[in-house]
């Protein structure tokens, strides 16, 4: 670091101070090297979004260090280039998705759709024809033996097999060949049978089975002929269509699929931009909007509700155990804490197994007791109501922590006046407690609603948002809230995975969320103190 | 009033004093049954040899630690290496977030440079979006370093901790921010003036003054690193790469019930770090929740 005052000038600390600005210097220049090196070999694989954030990364770092007027940016840049890199940009890149088409089906680029459809091919009814003779092995490995009308032969391996030349010649005593016959075949061939007409008919495999290279394909059209197999499309990058060679269809670019005038579409398409029709979708497409609705109406539901339970049972709790009298207070607080202290994945597995319908031990005992048995997997109500409780078990002692510490804040002349006044205890409770108490923790409460608006963990592990909605045309449940559909939406669909769509919906959810975000910042005034000056 | 009406009045209060102490005794009863139910419920499945969800009783017959001796053996489900790589990561993302987060809150909360109040909104704004709805982007980034620089990509811890500390920013440094701003700048003045340079401030005069919040941040950190799981099931997909909590998670996967005693055993050794750390520390804690931590 450099004495940017410089006001002691001994020898000694002149020299120590150039000698950590040297270091630091030659740290720098490491550190550029190494994230330089990165972000060529980046670009090199063709990840450009990905190198562009890179070199934004070492302009910050090298201009925090080697711009004086930027020093206080030193302070701030290795977490500002861990923020860019894993918040910022995956943020653009959702919003980016949420304008294209990926998903299954679209996963690849066009360079990579197009060279995936050229490589289709079909067996043509006429056109170059060979004799033929097949080996078959015990594993049921295959090898043709094929003769073309100018007298050439040789032999091939099926198109998958990985590692042998899949095309060689038929001399004797290579491969395993051993005599050869009049036509040219060899009569045995090591560790193979060769298949005479009779079991070659009635060999299930043969016809399906693509021999020699990639480029140069053959397939067995008949028991007299083999044939080498053709591009089934043929591409034109002028107007950007595939024409099948079989039926002289054209398909046209469709917002990354071809798609042909009847509507039928080539597979596989590739990632394109298409607008708003995410959004458009997710509006208007009913079968869509459908789960949409029950989703959203129960995301606000479960939110309002869970911070209405947990506050008001954590304020009961502070209330009456509050007056300094009580005894074991604190021992007390130790016991009715210890929900909040177990890692929320491990108390919800636990819920789960207690609540299972048919074995835990809650309905156990309610069958015992009362008699009654309530499936709570599997009836929407009573899933709802188990998630309820679960939440309050989770979050109750959370708002006992905050609203004991909130109370105590609360001067007493206040209540000492009030009861001057002739004020009873519940007045004073409704007149002069929660109001008061309102105002201190509501951004808390803001943000609880936020998180629990948000809260993944108990939804997804506790059932996985089920019961299933029987009408919906997605993966959705009818304790699903936003969050997990989308997560289920992009990753476990019955549609396949929708990252273009999941991304939409993540969008507009980012949107709800922003919005709430400033009210509560609003009322934190953290707006006003940011530019605070202290 | 007469003395005797008096008397007969006090004897009322003491009687309803003595009623309302009664009831609160009672209701407390009820809540601390409430609370602690699933962890006793959980620690006698854990010692119960049964293993099964359907025949597990509060008080289980021949009661033994098979289940924590399957918890050693099991190879499949290698339970200690999954608490050790929990404990590894969460150690090793605390201290970097604190190292990250207290440098750049001393920026934002002692120079003053242009675009400071914009950068920090946007900071705690985009730290608002719960990053599992990115976690595509998340997984590509991740599969795109490791293609060029393995050690930082998909299946390896320090690749995750990268992507756990691009979240870390946002509301520890709004609270490490407020927490400094209130010591005074008079301090870091005279400082100056005898010579000092604004590292030699920060670490020999603000860094210890800033004990109490860095042990609240260090505690929500660690424990909300060590509870994640979605974005650590997503980039670790090698069963002896993975955390305690992915690994519990597999326990009660598929036949759960047939597992329950493993599971619970599991559940109560993963969970009794962070319930020590709470119970002794609960008072700091309580301190930081005030302050408007919300836990993860």
């Amino acid at each position: 670091m450099e004495n940017k005052n410089g006001s002691i000038g001994t020898v000694a600390k002149k020299s120590i101070s150039s000698l950590s600005s040297f270091i630091t210097t030659f740290i720098i220049i490491a550190v550029d090297v190494l994230l330089g090196y990165i972000t060529y070999q980046l670009a090199s694989m063709g990840y450009i979004p990905l190198t562009v954030v890179f070199i934004i990364i070492i302009l910050l770092i090298s201009a925090a260090f080697l711009i004086p007027k930027l020093s206080h940016l030193r302070w701030i840049v290795v977490g500002l280039s861990a923020w860019l890199l894993f918040s910022i940009f995956p943020i653009l890149f959702t919003i980016y998705n949420a304008f294209t088409n990926y998903g299954d089906g679209h996963l690849i680029s066009q360079t990579q759709a197009i060279e995936q459809i050229t490589n289709q091919t079909y067996l043509p009814e006429t056109g170059k024809a060979y004799e033929w003779v097949a080996y078959r092995s015990d594993d049921n490995d295959y090898l043709l033996w094929v003769k073309d009308n100018e007298g050439n032969t040789f032999i091939a391996r099926p198109v998958e097999s990985e590692g042998e030349t899949r095309i060689f010649d038929v001399v004797p005593g290579e491969n395993g060949i051993g005599e050869i016959d009049d036509e040219g075949a060899p009569v045995t061939i090591e560790g193979y049978t060769r298949l005479n007409r009779i079991l070659a008919a009635t060999d299930q495999n043969l016809t399906n089975i693509k021999f020699g290279d990639p480029e140069k394909t053959i397939q067995v059209r008949s028991p007299s002929e083999a044939a080498e197999l053709l591009p089934l499309y043929e591409y034109n990058p002028d107007d950007n269509t595939f024409t099948n060679q079989q039926t002289g269809k054209i398909y046209y670019n469709q917002e990354g699929t071809w798609t042909a005038r009847d509507g039928t579409q080539l597979i596989p398409g590739y990632n394109a931009v298409i607008g708003f029709d995410n959004f458009v979708e997710f509006a208007t497409s009913p079968g869509l909007r459908g789960p949409l609705v029950t989703i959203v109406t129960w995301n606000f539901i479960f939110a309002a509700m869970s911070l209405l339970l947990t506050f008001s049972l954590g304020l009961l709790i502070s209330v009456i155990y509050g007056d300094p009298h009580f005894k074991g207070k604190k021992l007390l607080r130790s016991f009715l804490i210890i929900p909040y202290t177990i890692p929320s994945l491990i108390t919800i597995l636990i819920w789960r197994g207690m609540l299972n319908p048919d074995l835990g031990i809650v309905n156990r005992l309610l069958e015992s007791v009362l008699g009654i048995s309530p499936d709570w997997f599997n009836v929407p109500t009573l899933a709802r109501i188990a998630i309820l409780t679960v939440n309050t078990w989770l979050g109750y002692p959370y708002w006992m922590l905050v609203t004991s510490g909130a109370l105590q804040s609360i001067p007493s002349d206040i209540y000492e006046a009030a009861e001057v006044d002739g004020a009873t205890g519940f007045q004073r409770f409704w007149r002069i407690t929660l109001p008061l108490l309102l105002v201190s923790v509501g951004p808390l409460m803001i943000a609880s609603f936020i998180f629990n608006f948000n809260n993944f963990n108990l939804i997804y592990i506790f059932i996985n948002g089920g019961p299933p909605i029987p009408t919906a045309t997605t993966t959705a449940g009818y304790t699903d809230i936003i969050i997990s559909y989308v997560y289920n939406l992009a990753f476990a669909s019955g549609r396949g995975v929708q990252y273009g769509y999941a991304s939409a919906i993540s969008v507009v959810l980012f949107m709800l969320i922003a919005v709430m975000s400033l009210i509560q910042f609003r009322f934190t005034n953290m707006w006003e103190e940011v530019g605070e000056n202290v | 009033m007469s003395d005797q009406t008096k008397a007969k009045k006090t004897k009322t209060i003491t009687q309803q004093r003595r009623l309302g102490l009664i009831l609160r005794l009672i209701l407390a009863a009820v809540l601390v049954i409430f609370s602690i139910f699933p962890v006793i419920w959980i620690v006698s499945a854990s010692i119960d040899p049964v293993n099964n969800l359907a025949t597990q009783k509060l008080i289980p017959d021949n009661a033994g630690f098979e289940n924590f001796r399957e918890l050693i053996n099991n190879p499949i489900f290698p339970f200690f290496t999954w608490l050790w790589n929990s404990i590894k990561i969460s150690t090793i993302t605390t201290v970097l977030t604190l190292s990250l987060t207290t440098m750049a809150a001393f920026a934002f909360s002692r120079f003053r440079f242009k675009g400071r109040q914009e950068l920090l909104k946007t900071i705690l704004l985009v730290q608002s979006f719960p990053n599992l709805l990115a976690i595509v982007a998340l997984f590509s980034i991740s599969k795109q370093i490791g293609d060029v620089f393995a050690a930082l990509g998909l299946n390896t811890h320090a690749g995750l901790i990268l992507v756990y500390l691009g979240g870390a920013m946002g509301m520890n440094i709004w609270l490490m921010k407020g927490y400094m701003d209130t010591i005074p700048r008079d301090i870091d003045e005279s400082a100056h003036v005898d010579g000092a340079n604004d590292w030699q401030v920060f670490s020999k005069l603000i860094l210890p003054l800033l004990r109490p919040i860095l042990v609240v941040i260090g505690i929500l950190s660690f424990i909300g690193t060590y509870g994640e799981f979605i974005i650590a099931r997503t980039l670790l997909t090698k069963r002896e790469l993975q955390t305690v909590m992915v690994g519990l998670q597999i326990y009660t996967s598929g036949q759960y019930t047939q597992n329950w005693g493993v599971f619970s055993a599991g559940a109560l050794i993963a969970a009794l770090p962070i319930m020590i750390i709470y119970l002794v520390l609960q008072d700091q804690i309580v301190g930081g929740l005030t302050a408007g931590a919300v836990k993860g």
